[in-house]
This record gives structure tokens, sequence and C-alpha cells, in this order.
């Protein structure tokens, strides 16, 4: 049942992703100032949204096995890292491909860029973190501690637009920015497919999370007898 | 026995521990010189141009001489089942952990400032021409630094690569803080006076302090009680 509720929300995704892509390549026009590139950011804001919101639930897992000590907890906080940071990445690279065509470069050291990195890394260290520590309680415990440091820096990466000088262009949600309101619904269309998406890859990993515990549980069985 | 009073006695012992064996503060002076002498080599800089950097270049050492006495903080009470007793003891674990940072930034603070005449005779620069807001942002930066630090420190304190794991972890957490006390470095010692831009980044240096303060304080018992 769970198996087919899965490939539901995968094929889901992907039909959406095809409608979606229809309309951004062959309805929407070419923005004025930008041309044909500017559509990357159907795959660029929702992507942070995305990665934004598993670090969020990152944070909410972590809060609750602190105060329920439910290893089930444990798993939904490392499934949702690991899909966050994905969508992370995903971000990281469109908007590399947007700065080259537009800005001539791939990288600078902007507040918005450096900060997506930081938080990047920050939850890369996580992951290592957790590779560092053999047993699965203290394991569960030191990372959730981690993962709550961590998002204490998410706030600096959405405020540094206000805080430091910046390169990047005015985020379209709020601050300065204005976009077509059809290029607008297409933002929030197209993350659909990605939340689908994002549904999917956690569940897939937070179960091999509990299929990993469940050997572990035996193998100790095992060597208790 | 008040919050504050056995905090003191924690950072009292470590600050003594320490004063009779030297170990973390000789190596991380040490260290810290070390690294000093190396970048006049990989820079060789003209003093206006280590003006620009000077910020930059002590903050890099400030952090790497840090990560050692930040390594030892905990790992030192592992020997005897110390760290056992210090849970055990009648103190909450926030007034342990507070002493503690009371102790590092002691010991940071001390090789910060033996660090900042070398800096200034090495590189040809007058550091002094803003003394007191100087070093008032090395304290702020410091603090942050080792709230972070002894944090981690005592989060890291049984894994097995944990002098690998503590800079990793810290640094780029360190970062929002750093770059605030990069920024106030550079600005002083160039002598431009506490004012403007500068004041924001002071108000986000103290910011940072105060939150990593209040989330290191809240979740330490988590930590180390379990």
């Amino acid at each position: 049942m769970r198996q087919k509720l899965l490939f539901g929300l995968c094929v889901a995704a992907a039909w959406l992703v095809v409608a979606d892509l229809a309309v951004i390549l062959l309805v929407l026009p070419d923005e004025a100032a930008q041309g044909a590139i500017y559509r990357i950011i159907f795959f660029h804001v929702p992507a942070a949204w995305t990665a934004f919101l598993g670090f969020f639930l990152a944070l909410a897992a972590s809060v609750l096995f602190l105060v329920t000590k439910n290893l089930r907890y444990d798993g939904l906080a490392v499934a949702v890292t690991e899909t966050g940071l994905a969508f992370g990445a995903a971000n990281l690279v469109t908007g590399m491909i947007w700065g080259r065509v537009i800005w001539g470069i791939w990288w600078t050291w902007d507040a918005r860029l450096t900060s997506m990195l930081v938080c990047w890394l920050l939850y890369a260290g996580y992951l290592m973190l957790r590779h560092a520590v053999e047993e699965p309680t203290q394991r569960a415990k030191v990372s959730a501690v981690f993962s709550i440091f961590a998002f204490a820096d998410v706030p600096i990466v959405f405020f540094s637009i206000k805080w430091w000088r910046t390169q990047h262009p005015q985020p379209v949600v709020w601050g300065g920015g204005t976009m077509d309101p059809s290029m607008w619904n297409m933002l929030f269309l197209n993350w659909v497919p990605l939340l689908l998406l994002f549904a999917a890859l956690a569940t897939l990993r937070m179960r091999q999370e509990q299929a990993q515990r469940e050997i572990d549980a035996l193998r100790r069985h095992a060597h208790a007898l | 026995m008040n919050f504050f009073r056995q905090a003191w006695i924690v950072a009292a012992k470590d600050l003594r521990a320490e004063l009779r064996t030297k170990e973390a503060i000789n190596a991380s002076l040490a260290f810290a010189l070390v690294i000093l002498l190396l970048f006049s080599f990989a820079f060789d800089p003209t003093s206006d141009q280590t003006r620009e950097i000077s910020g930059g270049l002590l903050w890099i050492v400030f952090a790497f001489a840090g990560a050692l006495i930040l390594n030892r903080s905990f790992a030192r009470e592992l020997v005897n089942d110390c760290l056992d007793a210090l849970v055990a003891s009648p103190i909450s674990s926030a007034a342990l952990f507070l002493g503690k940072c009371l102790a590092n930034v002691t010991l940071l603070v001390a090789v910060e400032l033996v660090c900042m005449p070398v800096f200034g005779v090495f590189y040809n620069v007058r550091w002094t021409r803003r003394f007191w807001p100087l070093l008032l942002v090395l304290a702020l930066g410091t603090w942050g630094l080792t709230v972070v630090g002894t944090m981690f420190s005592a989060l890291t304190v049984n894994l097995r690569l944990r002098e690998l794991m503590l800079p990793t972890l810290v640094y780029p957490l360190m970062i929002p803080g750093l770059m605030a006390a990069i920024q106030l470095t550079t600005a002083l010692i160039a002598g431009q006076p506490l004012a403007g831009d500068m004041y924001n980044w002071l108000k986000l240096l103290v910011g940072f302090d105060i939150i990593f303060t209040a989330l290191a304080l809240g979740l330490v018992d988590t930590v180390l009680v379990g």
C-alpha cells in the first residue's frame, strides 16, 4: 500500500513537472531584460523554498526527538535534512547557471549566495557528524542539538539581504522585486511537483532509516545469543 | 550558592588547572604565532594592504588558536571520569557550561592580547589607535567563538574524530559572528570610529552572541545529562 502511495507521488510529480514545463517553455514569453534564461527561476526559487522547508522540518523533528526520545523522529530528521540538502544543491547549481549567463560569472561572494552555501555546508556537517557517532541514541541526541544550532543560522540567510549590501536580484517574495502575475502563479505551480518529489524522497529515506534500525536491532539480538 | 558563583567556581578550577599545566594555552599561543609568521610569507603585504586584511588575518589566527583551547575544554575531563563527577555534582549543567566558557574566554583573550603586539611589530601596523573599542570587539567576538566552541566541545567529547569534528562544525556556524568581528577589527585598526555601518556590525555581533549563548545554555543539559 505504502509502496503504491510512494509510486503515485512520484508519478504525480513527474506529470505535473511536464505540464508545468510545457507552460514555462511554450506559453510564457521571454522576460524583457533577461531573455530566455529567466525561466530557470521556476526551479531555482521553489528549490530554495523546498530546501528551507526541509531544514525547518528537521528542526521540528529534532526538537520532537529531544522531547520524546523516540528514534522515529531522528529518522525523520535525517530524511528531511538529506532531501533538503539535495534541493539546496539544486538551488545553488541553477543559481550558478543563471549567474554565468546574466552576470558572466559562476560565483560571486554576495550575501545570499554565501549564506546559502554556508547553510548547505552546515547541514552537510550534520550528515558528517552522524557518521562520526556509533551509538544510535547518542547519535540522535548529538545531531538533534546540532540541527537546532544550524537552524539558528537560517534566519541570518533570510535577513542577510536586509543586513548586507548585495548583488542578488531583489527577492520577488519580499523586497523590492516585481513580477508579472502569470509568472508569479507559475512559481507556485511549479513548487507543487517539487514538494511531491520532496515528500516521496523523504518518505523513502525515512523507511531506509527504519529498516536500518531494525537490522541493527536484529544484529544486536544475534550477538546477545 | 547562586548560579553565577557556581559558574565562577568551575571557571576558577579550569583556569587554575590550566595555569599549572599550561597544556592548552602554550600550544595555542605557539600555534597562533606560527600562523602569524606563515601569513607574512603567504602575503608579504605592504602596510596599506596589511591594514585592509588585518581583521581577517587576526580572526583566522584566533579561530585556529581557539580550536586548540576549545578541543581540550571538555576532553580534559575524560581522564579519571572527571566529567561524570562534574555532571553528578550539585550544580546545573548550565552553570558548569558557563564556567567552562568563562575560563575559555579568559584564556583565548589572553592569547589574543599576546598576538596583537606581535602582529603590530611583524606587520608594522599601529593597532592601538582605537584600543578600548578594539578590546570590546575582541571580547565580543571571542565570546561568540567560545560559546559555540565550548558547546561543540561538550557535544563531541565522546567521539572518535573529536579533533576533526569540532573545527568542521564550529567554523561554518561561526561565519556571521566572524564576519562582523572581522569587519569591526579591520575598521578599528584603520582608526575608524564605531559609527554608521560599523555600529550595525556591532549589533549583529552582539545579537549573534546573545542568540547562541541562550541556545547553548538551554540545550547543554540535554547534551551532558541526556
